[in-house]
Formats: C-alpha cells, structure tokens, sequence
C-alpha cells in the first residue's frame, strides 16, 4: 500500500506544479504562502499525534525567517537553497537546544513553555531596533541556481521552489511516521509509561519530534521570508504561533496531506471572507472553525477515512 | 487514494472560490457616454486596536470624500466628478493580520482586482512590506497615515507616494512647542510604547530636544509594552521625577487608559504632557483629560486646520454621515485622496483630456502641490514622492459649557522649520543640528 500512497502523492505534487502556469498570478501567491505555513503544520501533526500541542512554534518559523532576512543584509549569499538549508540548520539546531527541556513536559505545562521560549525570540527581537524593531525589514530577492528572477518567472520558480520543499518534507515525514519512532506516537499520548517499562525512552523519542518539527517551521518560515520579502517580529509572536494550531485543528492529524490542503483552505477561506465581509471577516473564519470542530472533530483529513468507511473501503 | 480524492476536493474549492470571486468583482454594465470607472483600493485596519483611532476614521473619510467626488460636490479646486471626470469605484480591505497576509491582500488588489490606485496602510510594518512589492508590480499606491522615514530614505520608490508627512515632523514640533510654552527645560520625560513608533518617535524627540534646548537631560525614559493597558508602576515612576515635561506617543486604548490612571493619581495635573497624537482620542476621552495638555495631531488638521471652504466642507460632510466631527486621520485620507486627484488630473490635462496612464500620473504625481483641506502640501523629499506641510501644536481646554474639546493656544511651524531638507535623511538631519530649518 505504502508505495501507492507515494505514487499518488508524487502525482497530485506534479499536478498542482503543472497547473501552477495557469493559475492566476494572486491564488498563486497566496498558495506560495499557504504551502511554506503548511510545513509548519506539518510539524505540528508529527507533535499532535503524540498529544502536544506546542503554543510557541513561531520561535522556529521567525527563526527560520530571520536566518534568510540576516544572511541577505550582511552577506553577499543570494541563494535560495544555500538560505533555506541554513535557515533549517539553525532551526534545527535550535530546537534541540530548546528540545533538552521541552522534552520533559506535557499537557499545558508542554504549551505554555513553549509559547514563553518564542515570547523570549519576540521580545528580543522587538527590543532590537537595528533591525526595525516592530517594523521588521526588508528580505533582499533571492536567486535561483544563480540567476536572479522578475516578475510572472520569479512567482513561478518561487512556487515551484517551494512546492518542491513540500514534496521533500513530505516524503520525509511519510517515510518517518512509517519508522518504528513515528509510528510508537499514539502510544506515546495513550500510556506513555508503557514504553518506558519496554525499555523505550519517551523523552528521546518526543525530542526527536521537536527537532523535525522544528526544522519544518525554519523552513517554512525560510520560505514563507522568501515569499514576502519582509520579517518583522510578529512571525514570532504567539497569535503566529496559534495561527498554526487553529490550521492544524482544521487539517487534522490524520493524513499529511491535510497539511497541505488545510493551510490552502484556510489561506482562501480568509482571502474570501475580507474580500466579502472586509470589517466583520472574522466571523466566517471563526464560523469554519466551530462548525469544522462540531461536524469533523478529526478534521479536514477524516473527510476521506470517514468516506472511506462509509463505502466499505478498508483503510490502509 | 487519499490524496487523489483531496485533489479533487481542492480543484472544486478554487473553481468555487474563482466563481464567487468573480460573480463578486464583476462590473456592472456599462453606460454608453461615461468613461470607466477608476479603481481604487483601500487598505486599512477595518478590525483590531488601531480600527478605532486611525482606521475607521480614514475609511469614514474616503466614504464621504468619494462619494462626494463622484457627485461633483467637492468645492473647487476639486469640483469635476471622480478623479478627470470618471467615477471613482472604492473597494475596502482590512488591513489586520500578518504582514504576509498584508503582502497577499494587497497582490490581490491588485493582480485579482485589478484597481489602478492602492491608497492605505496604517501600519509602518505594511508601508515596508508593500513598498517592494509595489515596484516589482509596477501599481501606483499612495500610502497613507504610517510615518515611518525609511520608506523613502531605504531606497528611491517609483510607484510609491506619500502625501501624509512624516513622522519626523511630528515629534520636532512636539520639541519646539514645549520648548515654546514652557521657557527653560531642564529635565524632560518619555512613555512611548515599546515598538517602532514608540521608539522612533521617542528617538526624534530627544534628537530635537538636544539641538533646541542642550542643557535639557532625560530622566524617565519608560517603554512599556504595546497595549499593555495598565500603567501604574509607570505612573508611579514618572511622579517621583522631576522632569519638567512628559513626551508621549502614545494612541487609542493605550493612551486613554494612560489618562484615566494619570489622571486619577494628578499626575496629568501636576506634570505638563505632549501627546504627540492625542487628536484621535478628544472626543472619547472629553473632560476626563485637563485642561493645558498638549495635543499633536501629525499636522495641521481637524481643530487645527487652515479654514476655508474645503475644510468647511469636509467638517460638516463627515460631521452630518457620521454624527462626530473629522479626526486627524480622515484629515490624511483627504490628502492623499486629493493628492492623487490632482495628479491624475495634471496628467489627463497633458494629454489631452485623454485618460492618463499609471506612468504618466506617475510623472504628474512627483514633486506636485496639493490644496487639502487642512493646509498645502508639497511633495518636496523622497525625490518629489514625500509631502511635507507645516504642522501646528495646541492645548487642550474642555468647553463645558458646549460639552466638545477645543484646542488653544495653537502654534504653527512652517514645513522647512519641522521637516528635513530634501536631500537628507532626518536622522542625519536631527543629528546634524537640524541645519536650515527655517522658522520664520
């Protein structure tokens, strides 16, 4: 079955990528933006599954934003795969450091902890006026494979720069959630002491997931920095950081494609809603969350296991 | 399997989604003799804390305004319907959410909307953000109410204008009006919020204040934080200072929560204050604030506008929709409204008559002069694409009798007098020893 999930995946990728030519340049750009998010909820699904819900994942996004906004002001690098990988480095790198005490924490003790470690980045990063305190500043353009871009082209490659990162985490993430260290998850949240007395031990393997999921909000943060051409301080601050909860509860943990599709969704549903209702427009963001929450508490994602079920089909 | 059937679940969400759009962006059909409308796209926090000061305001003022202008009944020199004889079609957008949000309703406008002018942003953050975006998207935008310098002073902007002055202006003349009222400064203090216009406002002051009164030291220099809402460990520190006078930046739930707890404990009373935007709170705040603090209102507006028959016309037409009469930020909404009006119609004179292309109002735009209601604006920094005016200060006195705020004492500066030269940045400028400005 595995290998067919791969083939779709890859197929549905080389899909959207093809009718990117025809998309319009503004659903374009709103999807750029929409994707790079979605590596970050993708992380939080690797989290979720395990019963955390970190409130403070901002820290490596802005982290990650930051990584590619400072390396274009103070070094002559431009390009954008050389800034996405250090940008995933430094997350990662970070993440671990920040990983060595998270680990140890659950519940709410696990959320708040985490949110107050990003409140640190925000602070410190609203105090620094160098950088245009609340302002933020300017990303310089990156290049691609050496050649710098403009226009139609850029938005283009920039979309398909970054659907190509999405293809790869998502590999990645299948590959992992089918290893023995991704797959002990729901034990992880159902009893964890049961795999300590197997001789597992539970803080390594929810490290391990705070440094990939890390890593995937630097690089959606890289990208999303790439996308915008600005990072200010709010890419850190927590509503940033909720944001991606609030995506991941319409996504849902239960597939990693409804990363993707939910953060798009949830990118368009806002687009919709101010473009309709440009004073009152949270209310239909909020009425999709509550009526998600009510009607599809697995999410986005359980569409398909419910359909599935309903038919007869036997889940894979 | 999963993701196949996800996939069609996403085409059939985007062509819905396409279909509403379109079904709502459509153009009504078109009258025979009347050219196309202009589009413009407003921009501004429509929700969230700065809704109530700037946002509203600004976006109560473009209803009227263009309404107005598409009815032909602003007083001359703005008398011909819409912008050159076509009407004005206004779409308003919420400025609230992440700058990449910002970023994405503002390609919106203009690759999905397709509007010819993108007037707004608040927020100095989004005036940043946009500023490249605009360049690489070649889409006029006048930006307007956020003060930051480094629009202009980063990099030359060719799509970019701003009618609004900057903030520089604001904070010098804070400077030389307390200087003004009070005679000698010794010690002054600051609460400003801790974020970029807090800073840079606080930054400009004190630069202005070691130029004009150098003996003058600061002592209480506090930065809580944005929208923090309680300020009584601050207050308690600024009333066991000596400072002569407190410089604030301070706006909306921030600064009237600031007045009702400074107010309670006499420290409104005992120390002299200069809320450098106090303009926008007047009304809400009414007798709570005493009498003899000095209000700024980034420029010459409202209370303290130049009068004749376009700012007559501008008090009673909002005053008459909205039942309360214009704050400063329905003032800048007139200015970069009537900047953009009489640009355009510069160009569509050079041409003929003939409706101007984005370059040619581009042209008309840099380095024009506009009658607004409040004062005369020259786009004279930023290489023709930055106003300044000059600006003016005032006290504050509650009529009881009539029950409205007033403002007294007013002291106008000229442009050169608050704003820097056109070749040079206000940092340099300030630190420079605010070299020709000219006061007189």
């Amino acid at each position: 079955m595995t290998w067919r999930n791969t083939l779709v995946g890859a197929l549905a990728f080389a899909v959207v990528a093809s009718a990117a030519v025809v998309l319009p340049a503004w659903l374009m750009s709103l999807a750029t933006i929409a994707l790079a998010n979605a590596l970050v909820v993708l992380g939080l699904i690797i989290l979720w599954r395990a019963g955390l819900v970190p409130f403070g994942q901002a820290l490596f996004y802005a982290t990650g934003a930051y990584t590619v906004a400072l390396l274009g002001r103070f070094t002559d690098l431009r390009d954008a795969v050389l800034f996405v990988i250090a940008a995933a480095l430094l997350s990662g790198i970070l993440a671990y450091l920040v990983g060595l005490l998270l680990a140890r924490y659950r519940d709410i003790f696990f959320a708040m902890l985490s949110l107050a470690m990003s409140m640190i980045l925000y602070g410190v990063l609203v105090k620094t006026e160098t950088l245009g305190s609340t302002d933020g500043f300017h990303v310089e353009s990156a290049t691609f494979f050496g050649s710098a871009l403009h226009g139609r082209t850029a938005e283009l490659v920039l979309f398909w720069f970054v659907l190509a990162w999405c293809a790869l985490a998502a590999l990645v993430v299948s590959v992992y959630f089918r290893s023995v260290a991704g797959s002990l998850a729901v034990p992880v949240r159902e009893r964890e002491i049961r795999l300590e007395f197997l001789g597992i031990s539970v803080n390594r393997l929810i490290h391990l997931k705070l440094i990939i999921a890390g890593t995937l909000a630097g690089i959606g943060g890289a990208l999303a920095a790439l996308a915008v051409e600005h990072v200010d301080p709010t890419m850190a601050y927590w509503t940033t950081s909720g944001g991606f909860v609030f995506v991941t509860i319409l996504a849902g943990a239960g597939s990693i494609a409804a990363a993707f599709i939910g953060s798009f969704l949830f990118e368009l549903v806002r687009s919709v809603a101010v473009d309709l209702m440009p004073g009152t427009w949270q209310i239909i963001l909020g009425t999709v969350l509550l009526l998600t929450i009510l009607f599809l508490p697995g999410g986005l994602g359980s569409v398909v296991t419910v359909g599935r079920r309903r038919l007869g089909i036997k889940t894979p | 399997m999963r993701h196949a059937m996800c996939m069609r679940g996403h085409r059939i969400v985007v062509l819905a989604a396409a279909l509403s759009l379109g079904l709502v962006s459509a153009a009504p059909a078109q009258q025979a003799a009347e050219p196309a409308p202009v589009k413009i796209g407003i921009i501004t926090f429509l929700t969230g804390p700065a809704a109530a000061p700037f946002g509203i305001p600004g976006r109560n003022g473009a209803e009227v305004i263009i309404e107005a202008l598409n009815a032909g009944k602003v007083p001359a020199p703005y008398n011909q319907v819409g912008l050159g004889g076509a009407k004005i079609e206004a779409k308003y957008v919420d400025e609230a959410g992440s700058t990449a949000q910002v970023v994405t309703e503002y390609r919106n406008l203009v690759q999905r909307d397709k509007v010819d002018v993108v007037v707004g942003f608040v927020s100095s953050g989004s005036c940043l953000a946009v500023a490249p975006v605009a360049d690489e998207l070649q889409a006029l935008t006048v930006f307007d109410v956020c003060g930051t310098t480094r629009i202009f002073e980063e990099k030359p902007r060719k799509y970019i204008f701003r009618v609004n002055p900057h903030a520089t202006m604001d904070n010098v003349a804070a400077a030389r009006y307390v200087l003004n009222k009070l005679k000698t400064v010794n010690t002054y203090s600051g609460i400003n919020q801790n974020y970029a216009w807090g800073q840079d406002s606080w930054r400009d002051f004190t630069l202005a204040m070691k130029n004009l009164a150098p003996q003058a030291t600061a002592d209480k220099v506090l930065f809580p934080k944005l929208f923090a809402g309680e300020f009584g460990a601050e207050i308690s520190a600024l009333l066991t200072s000596n400072a002569q006078v407190i410089h604030s930046s301070f706006y909306d739930g921030d600064l009237e929560a600031f007045i009702y707890q400074g107010g309670a404990r006499g420290l409104l009373s005992r120390t002299p204050i200069v809320f450098t935007t106090g303009e926008t709170s007047l009304y809400r705040v009414g007798a709570k604030l005493p009498d003899g603090v000095m209000i700024g209102a980034r420029g010459p507006h409202a209370l303290m506008a130049h009068q004749g028959p376009l700012n007559s016309w501008l008090w009673q037409a909002y005053t008459d929709r909205f039942s309360m009469p214009p704050v400063y930020p329905a003032y800048h909404m007139a200015q970069s409204l009537f900047g953009l009006k009489a640009a355009w119609e510069k160009a569509q004179a050079k041409k003929g008559g003939a409706r101007p292309t984005t370059d040619e109002v581009i042209a008309a735009f840099e380095g024009i002069e506009v009658v607004t209601p409040s004062t005369t604006v020259r786009l004279a920094i930023g290489k023709g694409h930055q106003g300044v005016s000059d600006t003016a200060y005032g006290t504050y006195r509650f009529n009881k009798s009539e029950g409205k705020p007033e403002l007294v004492d007013i002291v106008r500066y000229p442009a050169e007098c608050v704003n820097p030269p056109a070749d040079m940045d206000s940092v340099a400028w300030l630190e420079g020893g605010m070299k020709g400005a000219k006061c007189d």
